[in-house]
């Protein structure tokens, strides 16, 4: 069954189309990632679920329920938000039982089951602390606890981990993709970050001004991007323009290939400059001009590296050449 | 070099500014016990406690009193709700003219307490509204509901909205976040503000002048007493009395003021 579901939806702001006609399906269970640089769209698309926006045109569901014209606070959906908004007067404890507190439940009840929830994100012991005095990603945590409390069938995080260092980052990914699995709880989750979107998203729709440009898994985003866009903001891949696809593959589309899929030697299928290397650790990033097109190409740290100013041979795999569709950009 | 003691000389100009300001009305408070009823002789000819028996007996301070009382209590309570409501409107929502707005509002603090007068009386008797405690009532709500809403334009700029919408977001609707997370967030600036109007009305002459018709303010009866003395040390005595009444609330809105510069509902 679909959990959300958009239908030629459009959120216009005088003329600023926000969300223009995007249409989605998310399943029940999914984790579900909207992925965009700022301005395209996807946290308007996730406030458009939460209720804080009504659509300009188009219709809304949630478990095939129309939502349109339903406020927020009668939505079966629940938010993380992005600055985490603990309501500052209430402790962590009252905090978390707030949705049980409005829906009338008694002290005892509530808050055993806001203990619950505390324990479940590894809070337990913090119920009487107030938000002021908890860091970044104890706040996160709280922030979480307090949206599961009420058991949503959707649960929405607008950039949940943008505010949170490397490392408690990565921590937090794993956690959220365990605790997804671990509830079976529809999550949908806006992000700029392609790392976060790749490793914890089940499904991942790719924005761009207003509209989804592809959805697809993270393997499918990363490897075979539909349009030159996407290989750009996924993972930097490297787009070659249509007129060279055409005289290296003879069809006159845009190609994409990725970095660590270009092998640098004497020969190869076109001649580039080296213009500048960069350390990285695990690899090597070379960046190319082949007669006006930049590549980029990632190197083991044992392959024998170029120096700056060197013409070089870049060559592929036929395999690893990925047409794609002319779309913006191209 | 930099010394961590003030010099000799910034001290003593701090003492004489200190002592300036304050010596007159410690002057204020010694006549309150003189014997002296009829001129202000320094040093006083002896110590009394009588006057505060003659000012309890007094009907017409007891009169001033509750008038002053009742009009700073009703413009408080005004300037509560439209200094609110006001700041809500500015800060929540964008509008065409909201900044005018925004000065419109905070212009009458800052309008000369005669022009303000003058303009309610004249407009007062355009309209045909006889002079009652309402008209002092309107004039006194001009300036209190600057000090409230700009008390509370400061809060709720410092409230994250988001806090709103996950109140919605956790099932609560325009009513219950209002009484759970709106109103418990800007407590304690509305408390300050009505502190402050409530002090601001107390003691206001001008505007009242104007707008009092032949009812008498605390104030008001002070002036009158000084320009007709009869048992001067009476006016000291209402004197101290003003001066607790309208220090009470100040130093109460400083003490709950302090300390609440952090942002409330701030992420990081």
């Amino acid at each position: 069954m679909s959990a959300v579901t958009f239908n030629d939806v459009s959120r216009h702001f005088g003329a600023i189309k926000a969300v223009d006609a995007v249409s989605l399906d998310i399943a029940e269970g999914e984790f579900f990632a909207m992925l965009g640089p700022s301005g395209s769209g996807k946290t308007t698309c996730l406030r458009l679920i939460a209720g804080f926006e009504r659509p300009t045109a188009g219709d809304i569901r949630i478990f095939a329920q129309p939502v349109q014209d339903l406020p927020p606070y009668k939505r079966n959906v629940n938010t993380v938000f992005q600055d985490y908004a603990l309501f500052p007067h209430l402790n962590v404890r009252d905090n978390v039982a707030y949705a049980l507190m409005i829906a009338g439940q008694g002290r005892r009840e509530r808050y055993r089951a806001a203990q619950e929830a505390l324990e479940m994100v590894q809070l337990a012991g913090y119920d009487l602390r107030k938000p002021s005095e908890l860091s970044g990603g104890q706040r996160q945590r709280v922030a979480l606890a307090r949206a599961l409390v009420n058991k949503p069938r959707v649960l929405l995080l607008d950039e949940p981990l943008g505010a949170l260092d490397l490392k408690l980052r990565e921590q937090m990914q794993e956690e959220l993709k365990s605790l997804q699995r671990q509830l079976g709880i529809t999550f949908v989750f806006v992000t700029h970050d392609q790392g976060e979107a790749l490793s914890m998203a089940d499904r991942v729709a790719v924005f761009d001004h207003g509209k989804i440009i592809q959805t697809g898994t993270p393997e499918d985003i990363y490897f075979r991007p539909e349009v030159p866009f996407v290989a750009d903001f996924v993972g930097s891949s490297n787009v070659l323009p249509a007129a060279l696809v055409a005289q290296l593959a003879g069809e006159s589309r845009p190609a994409s290939i990725r970095p660590e899929r270009l092998i640098l030697g004497a020969e190869g299928r076109i001649r580039a400059r080296v213009t500048g290397l960069s350390f990285l650790g695990l690899a090597t990033r070379v960046s190319l001009d082949a007669q006006g097109t930049r590549l980029t190409a990632l190197l083991p740290q044992d392959a024998p590296r170029p120096a700056p100013g060197d013409e070089v041979g870049v060559g592929w795999n036929a395999d690893d050449l990925h047409l794609m569709t002319a779309g913006a950009g191209a | 070099m930099h010394s961590d003691r003030a010099p000799l000389t910034l001290k003593i100009a701090a003492a004489a500014g200190l002592l300036f300001m304050h010596l007159p009305i410690l002057l204020i408070f010694a006549y309150a016990f003189t014997t002296e009823d009829q001129s202000f002789q320094w040093p006083p000819p002896g110590l009394t406690l009588k006057w505060f028996a003659v000012t309890w007996n007094r009907p017409d301070v007891w009169a001033a009193l509750g008038l002053s009382l009742k009009v700073a209590a009703i413009s408080t309570a005004m300037a509560l709700v439209l200094g609110t409501f006001c700041a809500a409107a500015v800060s929540r929502s964008r509008f065409f003219g909201r900044e005018t707005v925004s000065l419109m509002v905070i212009l009458p603090i800052a309008l000369p307490g005669v022009v303000t007068g003058i303009a309610l009386r004249s407009a007062f008797s355009i309209a045909e509204i006889p002079f009652s405690t309402w008209t002092i009532v309107l004039g006194h709500a001009t300036f209190c509901v600057v000090v409230v809403y700009n008390n509370a334009v400061a809060r709720f700029r410092r409230t994250s909205g988001s806090l709103i919408e996950a109140s919605m977001d956790l099932g609560a609707n325009s009513f219950q976040t209002l009484r759970h997370v709106i109103l418990p967030n800007i407590a304690t600036a509305l408390l300050v503000g009505g502190m402050l109007a409530f002090a601001l009305s107390f003691d206001e002459v001008i505007v009242t002048t104007f707008t009092a018709g032949q009812q008498q303010t605390l104030p008001i009866w002070m002036l009158e007493e000084l320009v007709r003395p009869r048992e001067r040390p009476v006016t000291n005595v209402v004197a101290m009395i003003v001066v607790l009444v309208t220090l009470l609330p100040i130093l109460g809105a400083y003490y709950l003021t302090r300390g609440t510069d952090q942002v409330a509902g701030q992420g990081k």
